[in-house]
């Protein structure tokens, strides 16, 4: 590259965000393999951000692949599906995919090895049913957004209904370095997203789709570019290659140029963000009927002896996956996700949920060792940073206990990506901070809101108890008032019967 | 002598007499103050801070002879907002804060008596002479009313279990000092 | 008319009550943990100052001079000061509970405050006109405002600061008070001819 491209190159980049080394290939570049059949699954009731499903089948029942196991509840909530055949062993815990490491409930399917799915209709053509109908059905697949922040894909059209949608964001950025799902299933399976991302299109009514694709995949970028060449609404855009260049707002902005308020939705811009996977599912869901339960996962990390990417039903245990790649060493730490924004666990016992993108076992020379020094006031973390906040005030706010002020400085709009935290020259944990302040002040919120609803209790309480003692009097009046009338009754019946009796003796005197 | 011991006399009444009716004038009927902290007391009238009810307690504060850290249902939160307020300070590692507790029914003592109901300033109890009772989680604030009411003590108090939906990230530990 | 320009510039930073001439400290120490307690505190000196001197200059004019009660005149002062803080007092009670709450007792305190009184003597030393007094207080009350406000900003931004532990507090806000004074010395360049 000339100096002087390379300056345009500059020029045309965002100004925001890292550069990490990707290391995603050489996982990237093995196709996807299909994982056996594992003895055991354990598939949780709450993979999806809402409230958790139901579950709606008993311990020894038998259940077929893509039976529906636990159904949604509430309003942002999705099923959940049998990923194979077998009988229900347990309902309970197991550790959760999440920073905290409690546990959640799961449903333990084991595997009668026969791999039998349920009879469903498939619609001949997808594209001859009602943009609702479409959303109806992509809501009891059960398709959440696979990107990572599972937010019910049904809602989402749902919610995109109520204000103008014109694009379809596809995203296929994926910027978290070691992963390459998103590639993956692009390359393999170009036409069957391209297929979902117009079924998407038809369910949502969008005049066009934008597929972001970052530009060090130029295989995925060739292989959608062919199999979107007889759909002209469907425009594959290579972007810079920039970390977070995958959060929908960054994308958004590089793609429309319009940027989402920060109290808004994309869905307020008229645009809508889904993740290349997503596509996939739907168009597996539309197509063959069948729910999501498996998806792409990828294993990745210095210390796995295979990596690259796997077809898994949902509810294997990472342990299972590793299992199938090999390990070269002891990995030194397990990572859920990529190493920008996943989550560190502890053990491999941990099952694959509709989010889970990869896991990650990285060897010793992978991880970073240093202490957390003072902050030097270099100002790295506000260049880098993708939403313009000023991470190092913010952090220092925080650990004066001034949550307040943090949210002034815009605490609710960081989304998390770790830049910040990866710039930084003396390693501050900033966005460490971040996650706890965010944690801090939705449990204020909380109980602010609790407080609120016990003082209507409260109040309700002494108004019920007020006419109560109020019914409770006027019963006592209206008693009263009977029997002083049946007295009363009674005693004029007798003046009465004695005036008839005296007036009686009286005829009889005088007759 | 005279002039000195008159004019400072005269002084003395205006502003005396100044004073009085500015008193009269901007005389505060009742505590502004005390009835903006009483809305934002939980108002359940729990008595857990041992004073009768939550206005009385808002008074207390409002007079400072109470601390922000008093009522416990309240917790940390209030207590910050209530230093907010009231623009002092207050070292929040004090306060007891066991976190936030709800009361639980233990079914196999619990003898169906409908006591600690009757005590309950939310209605978070519910249940039937001799049916066994139950603490309707999101309205139980944790004041502790119907722990003494309960005859067979099947009623106790106990931190609100931490889910995955309510676990927060810890605070980092401070960098090691320059 | 320039002459008073002159003068509010000269009493709010080249001679800044509290930076330059040291008066008022008690509330500058203790009011200037938070901007709006400082803001609320200035304001009330602010008012405390004019209307105390004002009414002090008055009283020194036509009644003190003429019956040559010279020597009453610390006693009168601090009377008139007084009242004029008890008056105070009220008024902030009944429309700002809060800010009441706020200030505790450096709001009964401002009697005390010898900027008041040392404005109210200064206005009779250097033989001032009424109007005169008037800037001169208000243009010093000002600067107090100013200094504590600018003072109580740089507070809230060192509660945010890793200060060593034996500095944290008291220590740190006399180091930074120090530093704000040298800073203020730099008006006394300034040149208005």
């Amino acid at each position: 590259m000339g100096l002087i491209e390379k300056f345009l190159h500059n020029l045309k980049a965002p100004h925001w965000g890292v550069h990490p080394d990707d290391h995603k290939r050489p996982a990237a570049d093995a196709p996807i393999r299909v994982l056996p059949l594992p003895a055991r699954l354990y598939v949780p009731l709450q993979q999806h951000v809402g409230q958790a499903a139901r579950p709606i089948v008993l311990v020894g029942q038998k259940v077929l692949k893509g039976q529906l196991i636990g159904e949604p509840q509430g309003r942002i909530s999705a099923p959940v599906h049998a990923p194979t055949s077998g009988t229900i062993t347990a309902i309970g815990d197991i550790t959760a995919p999440h920073a905290s490491g409690l546990p959640f409930d799961a449903i333990t399917i084991t595997s009668d090895g026969l791999d039998q799915a349920i009879e469903v209709d498939v619609p001949a053509d997808p594209f001859a049913l009602s943009p609702t109908e479409i959303t109806n059905l992509i809501a009891a697949a059960g398709i959440v957004g696979l990107g990572g922040a599972t937010f019910p894909a049904s809602v989402k059209m749902a919610l995109g209904k109520r204000s103008e949608i014109t694009t379809l964001i596809v995203n296929g950025g994926e910027c978290e370095p070691y992963l390459s799902c998103d590639d993956r299933v692009m390359r393999d399976h170009a036409a069957d997203v391209v297929d979902g991302v117009r079924l998407m299109m038809y369910g949502m009514g969008a005049k066009e789709a934008l597929v972001g694709i970052e530009d060090n995949k130029p295989e995925a970028i060739a292989a959608m570019r062919k199999a979107a060449s007889h759909f002209p609404k469907v425009k594959i855009r290579p972007v810079p290659a920039r970390y977070p260049m995958g959060s929908d707002r960054q994308l958004i902005q590089t793609l429309t140029g319009k940027e989402v308020p920060s109290d808004c939705r994309a869905a307020d811009v008229g645009v809508i963000v889904n993740n290349v996977n997503t596509a996939y599912c739907v168009h597996r869901a539309l197509r063959f009927g069948e729910p999501l339960i498996r998806r792409i996962v990828t294993i990745n990390g210095g210390a796995v002896w295979q990596p690259g990417n796997l077809m898994v039903p949902i509810g294997t245990l990472a342990a299972d996956l590793f299992e199938f790649v090999g390990l070269k060493s002891e990995p030194a730490r397990l990572v859920m996700g990529g190493p920008m924004m996943g989550t560190v666990i502890s053990h491999a016992n941990i099952p694959v949920v509709k989010g889970t993108s990869g896991f990650l076992a990285l060897s010793e020379e992978e991880i970073p060792h240093s202490e957390a020094g003072p902050c030097i006031r270099c100002g790295n973390c506000t260049s880098v940073c993708p939403i313009g906040l000023l991470p190092l005030e913010m952090a220092a706010r925080v650990r004066a206990g001034d949550l307040d002020g943090a949210s002034t400085m815009g605490l609710s709009d960081c989304i998390s990506c770790g830049c910040c935290s990866y710039i930084c020259p003396s390693h501050i944990p900033l966005v460490q901070y971040f996650s706890h302040a965010k944690g801090d002040l939705w449990a204020q919120e909380r109980s602010k809101l609790k407080m609120e609803a016990a003082k209507k209790l409260a109040v309700d309480r002494a108004a019920r108890l007020e006419r109560e003692a109020k019914e409770k009097a006027e019963a006592a009046a209206r008693r009263k008032a009977e029997r002083d009338a049946a007295k009363a009754a009674e005693a004029a019946a007798k003046a009465a019967a004695a005036a008839t009796e005296s007036t009686a003796t009286t005829t009889e005197t005088v007759s | 002598m005279l002039a000195a011991v008159t004019s400072l006399t005269a002084l003395g009444a205006i502003l005396g007499c100044g004073l009085g009716v500015a008193a009269r004038k901007f005389a505060v009927e009742g505590d502004p103050l005390a009835d903006e902290i009483e809305a934002m007391m939980p108002g359940s009238n729990c008595g857990q801070c041992g004073m009768a009810g939550c206005s009385a307690v808002a008074k207390a504060i409002a007079e400072g002879s109470a601390t922000v850290t008093i009522c416990p249902p309240g917790g940390k939160a209030l207590a910050t907002a209530l230093a907010a307020k009231l623009g002092i300070s207050v070292d929040l590692g004090d306060v007891v804060d066991s976190g936030p507790q709800i009361a639980q029914v233990k079914e196999e003592i619990c003898i169906g008596c409908c006591r600690c109901m009757k005590a309950c300033p939310t209605d978070a109890v519910v249940g039937a002479a001799k049916q066994i009772h139950n603490v309707i989680r999101e309205a139980c604030t944790g004041c502790g009313s119907c722990v003494e009411r309960c005859p067979t003590e099947a009623i106790t108090l106990r931190p609100v279990p931490v889910t995955l939906q309510h676990w927060v990230w810890p605070k980092p530990e401070i960098e090691a000092e320059a | 008319m320039s002459e008073y320009f002159f003068l509010l510039i000269t009493t709010a930073l080249v001679n800044n009550v509290v930076m330059v001439k040291f008066l008022g400290l008690c509330p500058f120490m203790g009011v200037s943990k938070r901007i709006d307690s400082a803001l609320g505190m200035g304001l009330a000196t602010t008012f405390v100052i004019v209307l105390a001197a004002s009414v002090c200059w008055n009283i020194e004019h036509w009644l003190l001079a003429p019956l040559g009660l010279g020597y009453l005149r610390l006693l009168t002062f601090i009377l008139v000061i007084a009242a004029v803080v008890q008056f105070t007092e009220m008024v902030v009670h009944k429309m700002a509970p809060s800010l009441y709450q706020m200030l505790g007792i450096y709001l009964p305190l401002i009697a005390t405050n010898c900027a008041v009184l040392g404005l109210a003597l200064i206005n009779i030393q250097e033989k001032h006109s009424f109007v005169t007094t008037v800037i001169y207080d208000f243009g010093s009350a000002l600067g107090f405002t100013l200094a504590m406000v600018m003072f109580a900003g740089m507070r809230e931004r060192l509660s945010l600061a890793r200060v060593p532990a034996v500095f944290t507090g008291a220590p740190i806000a006399f180091v930074l008070a120090s530093l704000m004074s040298l800073a203020f010395m730099g008006f006394s360049g300034l040149n208005f001819k």
